[in-house]
């Protein structure tokens, strides 16, 4: 309401790409940070227990990958989440910035010795050759493995905070958000997940650095035995505890749910998604199982492209984890404070009382009338809905609508305005319309322009804004009282 | 608040207050902003120069080495000029947050760019980086070359968008006139600044070469004929003589600035900071001056110089976006209060208005009205079909409507109402079957 609206129509207001840039980043940092530094680390300090020379070029190469991999896209995805989460929804981020500053500050922090103990240990490797100095070696790689593992401790306490506000609403205090009960069974999975699909990614990078250009040249057979024999005892371990941790989160998900009674009512997609998550979480285990198994038996009995169905899974496994946010967090951004279209709880009342255009910031008309009124109920589309839907294409509310209404013959505008004043009953993941009969009266009006001739709905970033000049100010007392 | 043009837009502020005070996070950002961004002008600079020397060296390859050795230095900076972002990301963030991301939305397509960009951007550099040997000769050389300039390019345009936001904030009553990025740049003074940032990129870049080849114990082996005060000379003239030219970039930018946040101290700061820089510049053709033997000597000096210069300068620009936002932020506060204030007064009033009554049959319907319709078939069957199927049998309705199934192949699921209570639902049952009865 308070910021010019960012917006991709046809990419439900460009929700995906916050998805999109936040899957990668965890699909890059779960394996290839958190769990690769320590499994890498291990390697250097194992082949200078045993001098194993081959061992640690091995680590060395694969750490190049990692290296490369980390400070480019894996980097640059942490950073994008925050860029984009800043045109989407900056009244969000905004306000998770004021409460959990010092966890974000925190984070920076440790991110920032993370860099620069990635850097430090790739670019020095092989500068250490003494005993001393590989030993020196050996311990930047432990402070980054312990690095890489805060970074995700702190920004899970911010992600479960985002699902279950805990005590927040009522204190405001940072420690009650940064204990809720989600955080240690996320932890844990997080952590035994990003071992277990790291170890894979180590064992799958061996396969390109342990080439055999003949099967009687031991050399880089009885490394790549070496190798695989070990991550398979690392992926059957890790396996275990993701096994552990994911059914504790898996059961907890739905005490969560009913502490939050609004959402607990309408669960048939939530039961569904429960379900799906069990299936999955089994299946991957199983995978994982059989390569770990698999690899304890001979190094060459799992063949490259087999590792890729683990992976494969992990992502699908994690990907839906991931999604669960979403059902959870509807119809709020913050959990009992901000609905997800940026409208605060305690306005709610306010604003369906005295109007959404009076007192949002950048809309063409103040008051509707009839000629107006489509213009009126866009303004109002993208105050109210478009942080979810767009017009006419992904998620799109005609698309909505003609599920209900059909696609033929008119639609009843009566009716639909009064499913929208009470859609937040029947569709308990929407927030509540946050405007008045006449405001709802609009976006019926808008909504079925919209339909007769589909348009696509330009963002600020392109159509730029228009501001109304304010309304004039009413006498206080008469303004505040609540119409009944 | 008079000072704000009618067009100016005036938001409504978050209602939460600021996590510290608001004086740490000014210096926080002024000082974490400088560490970022020279971070970024060692980044950018470096390109241009392992570029520039790379260039030389397909004629001379003693040039070539020291491309190479430059391009060793560049993808560490960019690593730390990222993670050193965020810090003053943070506190503009919370010490601007009506401006900031206004301007991030107004110039969206950009702001998003950012990502796949600097992506892109740090990928080539590692490239080109890593196949400095292999790609070392014929069509080849020629690529690798090209991939560098290609880095360059996207590191020059990469900091406008940077620019255009740092410069579109402090102008709110412009925003109207944006539509997109490129809009955007002809508002303030995007260019002059954009000038000044490029130079001082490479005198930063320069003034650090000359430090890095310079210590004591850099290995100069892979650089050829090249001698330790022959490298701290060349990156002296760099820094020196590109200084030299922000006496003309620097008053560009001072006077294309809009009157907005001009103010007496602005001046004053900014002008003992181009005095302090007048003095460096002095000492480092001095340094030039010198012979090989103590050439370099004082660098430290200089160096010390130049930070106070780096921190006038960014005190400068802290003071001139105050100055310019101050209307604009006193309005916001306005507003805020304002609005805060009948708010409350309203949930006053709303708690202390009496319980309301118990709702009627009438209105508990206007749950059920969207989908079902005295006659007619709008999402869910009509009123007069309903009343056939449970004459007389209310508490068949209120059952359904707490777990209803799917019957009807042509129409969607209807969701469960039992949150409404079962005696509501009777209620309602009884309404329904009445208002079909009537109906047909």
């Amino acid at each position: 309401m308070d910021f010019p609206s960012f917006y991709l129509d046809h990419l439900a207001g460009g929700r995906l790409i916050i998805g999109l840039i936040a899957s990668l980043h965890v699909l890059i940092n779960h394996p290839l940070a958190v769990g690769a530094y320590p499994l890498l680390t291990w390697m250097e300090w194992w082949a200078h227990k045993n001098n194993r020379p081959d061992v640690d070029l091995l680590a060395y190469r694969i750490t190049f990958v990692v290296f490369i991999v980390t400070t480019t896209v894996g980097a640059m995805t942490g950073v994008g989440i925050w860029l984009s989460t800043s045109l989407f929804a900056p009244f969000a981020i905004g306000s998770l910035l004021r409460v959990f500053f010092w966890g974000w500050f925190a984070e920076w922090l440790v991110f920032i010795s993370e860099v620069a103990l990635i850097m430090w240990w790739f670019l020095t490797w092989k500068k250490a050759d003494t005993h001393e100095k590989k030993r020196k070696h050996i311990r930047i790689g432990v402070a980054l493995s312990i690095m890489s593992w805060l970074t995700m401790a702190l920004i899970v306490a911010v992600l479960g905070f985002m699902m279950k506000p805990g005590e927040w609403n009522q204190t405001r205090a940072f420690w009650d958000a940064m204990t809720n009960p989600l955080y240690l069974p996320q932890l844990g999975f997080r952590t035994f997940f990003a071992l277990m699909t790291g170890s894979v990614f180590l064992w799958f990078a061996s396969f390109f650095f342990t080439k055999t250009k003949s099967a009687f040249n031991p050399e880089p057979r009885r490394l790549r035995e070496w190798i695989v024999y070990r991550l398979s005892h690392v992926v059957l371990i890790s396996l275990l505890g993701t096994f552990l941790f994911g059914t504790w989160y898996w059961s907890a998900v739905p005490e969560t749910m009913k502490a939050n009674s609004s959402v607990a009512l309408l669960t048939q997609e939530f039961m569904s998604w429960h379900g799906q998550f069990q299936t999955l979480l089994s299946w991957t285990i199983i995978a994982f199982l059989v390569v770990g198994i698999g690899g304890l038996g001979s190094s060459f009995m799992i063949p490259r492209w087999a590792l890729l169905i683990p992976s494969f899974m992990g992502i699908w496994l994690l990907g839906h984890f991931e999604r669960a946010r979403e059902f959870m967090r509807k119809p709020w951004v913050i959990g009992e404070y901000m609905y997800s279209n940026g409208v605060h709880k305690d306005e709610l009342a306010f604003l369906q009382s005295e109007g959404l255009l009076k007192h949002a910031t950048y809309v063409k008309h103040r008051e509707i009338t009839e000629a107006n009124k489509a213009e009126c109920g866009q303004d109002i589309f993208m105050l109210a809905c478009s942080r979810c839907h767009s017009t006419t294409g992904l998620n799109g509310v005609i698309e909505k609508f003609t599920a209900m209404y059909g696609a033929d013959g008119p639609w009843d505008s009566a009716g639909m305005q009064l499913f929208i004043k009470g859609m937040h009953q029947t569709r308990t993941f929407m927030p509540p319309f946050p405007g008045t009969d006449a405001e709802a009266g609009a976006l019926v009006a808008y909504l079925q322009q919209l339909r007769a001739s589909p348009q696509t709905l330009p963002g600020a970033q392109s159509a730029g804004i228009v501001i109304a000049p304010e309304a004039p100010k009413p006498a206080m007392s008469a303004a505040a009282q609540p119409k009944p | 608040m008079n000072a704000l043009l009618a067009s100016t837009p005036v938001p409504r502020d978050l209602p939460l207050p600021l996590p510290v005070p608001e004086w740490l996070l000014v210096v926080c950002l002024v000082a974490f902003f400088l560490v970022h961004i020279l971070f970024v002008n060692l980044m950018v600079g470096g390109s241009v120069l392992v570029v520039i020397a790379e260039w030389m060296g397909l004629k001379n390859k003693r040039w070539d080495a020291l491309a190479h050795e430059i391009a060793q230095t560049v993808t560490v900076n960019k690593s730390l000029a990222v993670v050193m972002g965020i810090g003053p990301l943070l506190c503009i963030n919370l010490l601007y947050t009506m401006q900031w991301y206004s301007a991030n939305a107004l110039t969206g397509h950009a702001w998003l760019l950012i990502v796949p960009l600097v992506i892109v951007a740090f990928l080539l550099t590692y490239l080109h980086k890593y196949t400095w040997d292999k790609w070392s000769s014929g069509g080849r050389k020629t690529l690798h070359l090209l991939i560098g300039i290609t880095a360059m390019l996207l590191f020059f345009f990469i900091p406008l968008i940077f620019l255009a936001n740092v410069n579109l904030m402090l102008f709110p009553s412009e925003w109207e006139k944006v539509r997109g990025f490129f809009s955007s740049l002809s508002i303030g003074n995007v260019l002059p600044r954009y000038l000044h940032f490029m130079a001082a990129s490479i005198a930063m870049t320069g003034l650090f070469l000359a430090g890095w080849f310079g210590r004591k114990n850099a290995d100069l082996a892979h650089l050829g004929d090249f001698t330790r005060p022959e490298l701290r000379r060349l990156f002296y003239q760099v820094c020196a003589y590109v200084t030299l030219g922000q006496f003309v970039l620097g008053p560009l930018l001072l006077f294309t600035l809009p009157p907005a946040g001009i103010t007496t101290q602005v001046y004053l700061i900014i002008f003992s900071g181009a005095a302090v820089g007048l003095l460096t510049l002095w000492m480092l053709f001095g340094e030039l001056k010198r012979d090989d033997t103590r050439i370099g000597s004082r660098y430290g000096l200089i160096v010390a110089l130049f930070s106070i210069v780096v921190l006038g300068m960014g005190s400068g620009r802290h003071v001139y976006r105050e100055a310019a936002l101050a209307g604009h932020k006193a309005a916001i506060k306005d507003r805020t209060e304002r609005y805060a204030a009948a708010l409350a007064e309203f949930n006053k009033n709303l708690a202390a208005a009496p319980a309301p009554a118990e709702q009627t049959a009438e209105q508990l319907f206007i749950n059920c009205a969207a989908c079902h319709a005295p006659n007619v078939k709008l999402v869910g069957p009509p009123l007069t079909e309903i009343a056939q199927l449970y004459a007389g049998n209310p508490d068949g309705i209120v059952t359904w409507a707490k777990a209803p199934g799917k019957k009807r192949p042509e129409l969607p699921q209807m969701p469960p109402m039992i949150h409404l209570g079962e005696a509501n639902l009777r209620k309602i049952a009884e309404l329904m079957l009445e208002k079909g009865a009537a109906a047909q």
